[in-house]
């Protein structure tokens, strides 16, 4: 189960580190690289995004990276390939990041199964809130998957506990308002914010939106279980190449 | 939110969990308002008033005649003040922004309708405004950038994806996800998350209401058949809600055939069958999109019909036979409104034209004594550059090239 591996790694590590990368972008090849150099740095757990055409959660990095990974042919299909590929190369856990659309066009159960088949442990789908989702819901619970739901600055105490509920393996808090890969003025009013996460749920935290230095991850180190690295390496990969990749999350780290 | 909006299998709230307690705010507003009788009066008052409503029902006499069969009868809602019903649902919209007390509106427009429809609205209740446009949409639709800006609006263009209407939504939903605290997002159609559907049909029903009473008063009968166009579908959802409790009255959506059937070629999503079941942008319906649920391009003459989805209620009304559906193509649609300029006068926008051409193509086989209605969604006259592009009209560039010259030397 995620829940336990986070767990155990975290009787190792204070903090944890969760990287992002959009699948097919810039190409299946250089994916599979990116994945290579970030367990290589010691990251603790992936999420792959399966690009889609409306990614309306996503800021202008991520949304470029989804829309040009489709442009070069990024087909669902090859993303569950290489994704199946991904798994059975590197040990730790790895989820899907997505819109609903690409699992329901797929048939909801049939992506689930396949899900559990190519070793990916969980998912985050954005636009999928649990009122909207029993079919993925009991379908993640059958194949032991993780259905991962967001915490936000103005969800209430009460909707915290519900999301809790619906949850597995952990929950993704996020650090303020608005979409992915935007600059977070990390605050006081961040402690009180996840305090009250912490109460709602006995599930372990990933904090995210705007982590990119080691300042920021240190900033987090004893608030939340896992530091969550979104657009920044999309922005490292467009200025460095995939050669970057992995002297950035050891500078993040603090290890470079 | 109390409900989830589904009309069978379609609709629901799709939403970035960011905005769920958004969404229930917008919601309590909507129903608050609903059933406050005093809420209805203070938006027809403003209507009349503001936009001259009661919009009137005209005889087309002269189309009637050229045809031979049913009397045609238009409903004007391009006498609306900005020249399309876009301004009913963005005047009531703005009267919901007022009651939640926030301060600034966002929108998307494709045509450019819904934009100047909003800066308009935003202008006369004090709101900031920002208006998203997807970039190709700015090109076509210069004149209405103008007039937004003139507004106070702030217009964005968006260059992502496809850079068209569906690249704006989700622009204006990016924007909101930021700024939900003071912002409502004015969405202008009948497409969605819940409650949007539900509610722009609510405030575009003031068109069939009032389509109802007309054709009664005028002919002492209800029309064989009500045609509106379909992009988005808010006006066809405004003029069909007064005749859904008229089983006797067909009702006819036209959606953008463009050059016809394939992806990429229309903007047709009901009538043709190149659609099927998805999710995005906040909803479920049917959307032009590919086998892994990518959303496809689509074409039209008319950008305000060039969507890839359709409003939930209408799928679920093609789904129960209530509404029929067909396309017009660009042709079809240049024809009829070039037939009804010189026959009537009138100036049908290019999106409206779709209800006139399919009309046309039916009208010869009723009865002298039937009537039908077309919905005359917005003018032209405003687009002109966009019209005649389209009519292809060579003293029209002479003059454009004329026009670039004397800015070039000056």
């Amino acid at each position: 189960m995620l829940e336990s591996y986070i767990r155990s790694r975290r009787e190792q590590k204070e903090l944890l580190l969760m990287t992002h990368i959009v699948l097919g972008y810039p190409n299946f090849d250089d994916s599979l690289r990116m994945v290579e150099a970030m367990v290589e740095a010691g990251v603790d757990l992936m999420e792959l995004q399966i690009p889609f055409s409306e990614p309306m959660a996503d800021g202008p990095v991520i949304l470029k990276a989804n829309s040009d990974a489709l442009a070069a042919g990024a087909r669902v299909e090859k993303s569950l390939r290489i994704a199946e590929k991904i798994t059975a190369s590197f040990d730790i856990p790895f989820l899907f990041m997505t819109y609903y659309n690409i699992l329901f066009r797929n048939g909801v159960d049939a992506f689930v199964a396949r899900m559990a088949d190519i070793g990916i442990r969980g998912a985050i789908i954005p636009d999928l809130p649990p009122e909207e989702g029993g079919d993925y819901l009991a379908a993640m619970a059958r194949h032991e998957l993780a259905p991962i739901h967001i915490f936000t600055p103005n969800s209430t105490d009460e909707r915290m506990r519900l999301l809790s509920e619906k949850s597995s393996g952990f929950i993704y808090t996020v650090a303020r308002k608005g979409v992915t890969g935007k600059d977070t003025a990390f605050s006081d009013d961040l402690g009180d914010y996840l305090e009250r996460c912490r109460n709602a749920t006995g599930l372990p935290l990933a904090l995210g939106f705007g982590v990119k230095s080691n300042e920021d991850f240190e900033f987090i180190r004893g608030k939340a279980d896992i530091a969550v690295v979104g657009s920044e390496t999309i922005r490292v990969v467009d200025r460095d190449g995939v050669a970057g990749v992995k002297p950035f999350i050891l500078r993040l780290m603090g290890g470079g | 939110m109390q409900h989830r909006g589904y009309y069978d299998q379609f609709g629901g709230a799709f939403i970035p969990e960011i905005l769920v307690p958004t969404f229930d705010e917008l919601e309590q507003a909507y129903l608050e308002a609903k059933a406050d009788p005093a809420f209805w009066q203070e938006y027809k008052a403003l209507m009349s008033s503001y936009s001259g409503r009661p919009t009137p029902l005209t005889q087309a006499e002269n189309l009637s005649d050229h045809f031979g069969g049913a009397q045609i009868y238009v409903k004007r809602e391009d006498l609306n003040h900005t020249g399309a019903h876009k301004a009913n649902n963005v005047m009531g919209q703005g009267l919901l922004t007022k009651r939640m007390g926030k301060t600034r509106v966002i929108a998307e427009t494709g045509a450019g309708q819904h934009g100047v429809a909003t800066a308009t609205m935003a202008a006369k209740f004090g709101f900031d405004c920002t208006i998203y446009m997807g970039e190709v949409d700015v090109e076509r639709q210069r004149p209405n950038v103008f007039w937004m800006e003139r507004m106070g609006a702030e217009v964005i263009p968006v260059s992502d994806g496809s850079r068209i209407l569906k690249d704006a939504i989700n622009e204006a939903f990016r924007d909101w996800v930021s700024n939900m605290d003071d912002t409502h997002y004015v969405l202008g159609t009948a497409c969605g998350p819940y409650p949007f559907p539900e509610m722009v049909s609510w405030f575009q029903s003031i068109i069939g209401t009032e389509a109802r009473e007309q054709v009664l008063r005028e002919t002492g009968k209800l029309p064989r058949r009500a045609y509106a166009c379909v992009g988005g579908g808010s006006n066809a959802m405004g003029l069909f809600s007064g005749f859904f409790d008229d089983p006797e009255v067909e009702l006819v959506g036209v959606e953008a055939g463009g050059r016809g059937k394939g992806i990429g070629e229309h903007a047709s999503r009901l009538a043709y069958d190149d659609a099927s079941v998805g999710v995005a942008q906040g909803y479920k319906t049917y959307f032009l999109q590919d086998d892994d649920g990518q959303m496809q391009e689509t074409h039209s003459v008319s950008a305000g019909l060039d969507y890839v989805g359709v409003s939930p209620i209408l799928s679920s009304l093609r789904e129960s036979g209530r509404v029929r559906f067909e396309a017009a193509t660009d042709q079809e649609v240049i024809d009829a409104m070039s037939l009804t300029v010189q026959r009537e006068g009138l100036i049908p926008a290019l999106e409206s034209s779709h209800a006139f051409a399919q009309a046309f193509k039916e009208v010869g086989d009723l009865d002298p004594d039937d009537v039908i209605i077309i919905n005359q969604s917005g003018r032209a006259d405003k687009d002109i550059f966009t019209v005649a592009d389209a009519l292809k009209d060579p003293k029209w560039e002479e003059f454009i090239i004329a026009k670039a010259k004397g800015y070039q030397n000056a």
